[in-house]
């Protein structure tokens, strides 16, 4: 029996229980699934040998070296003897250096086999996250403390610097935002009020809306994503680069040095931005109210300070507090607990916003339930 | 190793702004040379490479890179001659959301027109070649540093480039495998004939794999010296390549 197969650069050609692998001219960009096919059908064959021949071989490159490193391979667990001694030595030798390391790599994951199986070790994980979770709110209490008896060790440049990105710099973010936010729920309430001739309480509508949740809210998701996350991503690639590391083997607290500074800032220019957000959301109703719906200046100040009422301005200021913490304990743990790779740090910086914007809601929904109890 | 040069560098300035770290170099490496960059802390190696490998625009002068100039070059241009060299990067620079074998499909799937079959047979092989046979589906995490720089070695000979560039392969690594890795760039250069090109301030793998080379000097912004580091070694031209390539004189 003899097949042949013609092919400009490489031509396998069976011969009793031979197979031979003819490579000729230029052996560059081959791709080996041209012959494969009849390379498997011939060891299948029970052929004893596969013999390699060069005639006129110019230029090979890597594809060359591929196609006898895989027909040796497949040869292999059919003991059929292969020849390459007709090809040059170059590529004898990296055929040769391909095959030198042959240890069986030993992987440390292990794949999860059942259901039941994968819901136990979810369980278990998540254990083991809630008990991490509790050790450091317990640890970042604990540094609280040390704080409040002077005995932090939390440099005074640290809180300044935190202090400056998370106050001054936030300032036109969420200037801008809120008086968006204020100027959107001035237009959508306006819509609905003017059906009753009731424009008027657009005012009191931004004035209790924004005091009482949506101020702090906005400030919340605000800084969320742009200072929890930047916590996170910084103290991620501080993990990367074996900084936090260092920091242990110093001796010293992660929770003073890395943590404290942020926290602190965080919650010293969260009740301050939710201040201001409150006023700016105010003033976006009011360009609605008095540019779009013509309402007279004076009488929707008059309104709004009506509707203006210290305890609800108070529970917002107490959400953007509470906010603040949530925000600094997300970014930092996430930042914290990050992998050792360029990845984990993505990962930790996303986990640290939902986290953050996920335990916010939950807490304004605990917080409004508790106002409405004592009647605030 | 022919005399044909593949890279040549004419009245070459290297630095960043008004900083120059290097002025005037001029050199050529010729195709199948094993050519180190040498010289101490701070004169300017790594930002050579920069250069060499078109990430860093040089100050002053010119870079021909198979007959390419690098400076004048369109982006085209530089991208083909940059398909045809291959990176090793100090830390291996692997992707670390990939598999092994994904980030060396990287480059293959881009540029080549092989079937995905084969792009992963050839992935396979390339790991095979740096003893890395088997680790296809290991994340880089996964791996020692020593396999890390291994598999950056794989995938930098992913679309068989005519010139490798190494960034201290040797840094991190533990004497056996410095040496291995040396062997390994020894081999790919014998049996591909692939021009590398090392910068390196490891004398172990200076005098083992070189046979060409420049040393930078940071304190005149010069080339000093050029030429097989065995020779500069019996012949150092001045005290500073003397006082280098023997550990500041150890053994004197």
């Amino acid at each position: 029996m003899q097949t042949k197969q013609i092919n400009k650069a490489v031509e396998v050609i069976t011969k009793g229980t031979t197979l031979q692998v003819l490579v000729q001219g230029d052996v560059i960009n081959y791709d080996i699934q041209t012959v494969w096919q009849q390379i498997e059908m011939a060891v299948a064959q029970k052929i004893s040998k596969i013999v390699f021949k060069s005639d006129n071989l110019k230029a090979w490159d890597s594809s060359l070296i591929l196609l006898v490193y895989e027909t040796i391979k497949i040869s292999k667990d059919s003991n059929i003897e292969v020849e390459i001694a007709a090809l040059p030595k170059n590529v004898q030798d990296l055929v040769n250096m391909a095959f030198a390391v042959d240890r069986k790599p030993e992987k440390n994951r292990t794949a999860v086999k059942s259901l039941l199986e994968y819901v136990g070790r979810e369980t278990v994980g998540l254990w083991v996250i809630i008990n991490d979770v509790c050790g450091f709110i317990g640890e970042v209490f604990c540094g609280l403390l040390r704080f409040l008896s002077f005995r932090s060790i939390m440099r005074r440049i640290d809180l300044y610097a935190a202090l400056d990105d998370c106050g001054p710099k936030a300032l036109m973010i969420v200037s801008l935002i809120s008086f968006l936010v204020g100027l959107i729920l001035a237009f959508v309430g306006a819509v609905q009020l003017q059906t009753f001739g009731a424009q008027i309480y657009v005012a009191s509508l931004v004035t209790i809306g924004m005091c009482r949740i949506m101020g702090a809210i906005m400030v919340g998701i605000i800084m969320a994503g742009r200072t929890g996350s930047a916590y996170a991503a910084t103290i991620g690639t501080m993990q990367v680069n074996e900084e936090l590391d260092a920091l242990q083997t110093m001796g010293l607290s992660r929770i003073d040095f890395l943590v404290m500074p942020r926290l602190l800032a965080l919650i010293v220019a969260m009740p301050i931005l939710t201040m201001l957000a409150d006023i700016m959301g105010m003033l976006g109703g009011a360009f609605i109210g008095v540019f779009m719906m013509d309402l007279p200046y004076q009488e929707y100040w008059k309104y709004a300070f009506n509707a203006f009422n210290l305890n609800n301005f108070l529970v917002g200021i107490f959400h953007g507090f509470c906010f603040g913490f949530i925000i600094a304990l997300c970014g930092c743990y996430s930042g914290l607990t990050c992998g050792r790779n360029a990845d984990s740090v993505g990962v930790a910086t996303t986990r640290s916003v939902v986290n953050a914007i996920v335990w916010m809601i939950v807490v304004t929904g605990i917080i409004t339930v508790i106002c409405q109890e004592i009647g605030v | 190793m022919s005399d044909k040069a593949i890279i040549k560098a004419t009245g070459l300035s290297v630095g960043y702004g008004d900083y120059v770290l290097l002025h005037d170099a001029n050199y050529q490496v010729n195709q199948g040379d094993v050519f180190i960059i040498m010289g101490g802390s701070g004169c300017g190696k790594s930002s050579m490479l920069r250069v060499l490998t078109g990430l860093l625009p040089p100050l002053k002068g010119t870079v021909e890179i198979e007959g390419v100039n690098m400076v004048t070059a369109s982006a085209k241009e530089i991208e083909k001659i940059q398909q045809k060299s291959g990176i090793l990067y100090q830390s291996g620079a692997l992707f670390s959301s990939m598999t092994l074998a994904e980030n060396i499909m990287l480059p293959l799937q881009q540029y080549s027109d092989y079937s995905p079959a084969t792009i992963r047979e050839l992935a396979g092989l390339k790991l095979a070649l740096v003893g890395l046979k088997g680790f296809d589906d290991f994340y880089p995490s996964e791996i020692s540093g020593g396999m890390k720089k291994r598999a950056g070695l794989a995938r930098a000979l992913a679309l068989d480039p005519n010139i490798v560039y190494f960034d201290e392969p040797s840094a991190g690594l533990d004497p056996i495998s410095s040496h291995n890795l040396d062997e390994l760039i020894l081999e790919i250069n014998r049996s591909l004939g692939t021009t590398i090109v090392v910068v390196t301030h490891e004398l172990s793998s200076i005098f083992t794999i070189g046979n060409n080379s420049i040393f930078l000097d940071a304190e005149s912004k010069t080339i000093m010296a050029r030429g097989n580091p065995r020779d500069l070694l019996k012949n150092p031209p001045n005290q500073a390549v003397y006082e280098f390539l023997t550990r500041g004189g150890e053994g004197k």
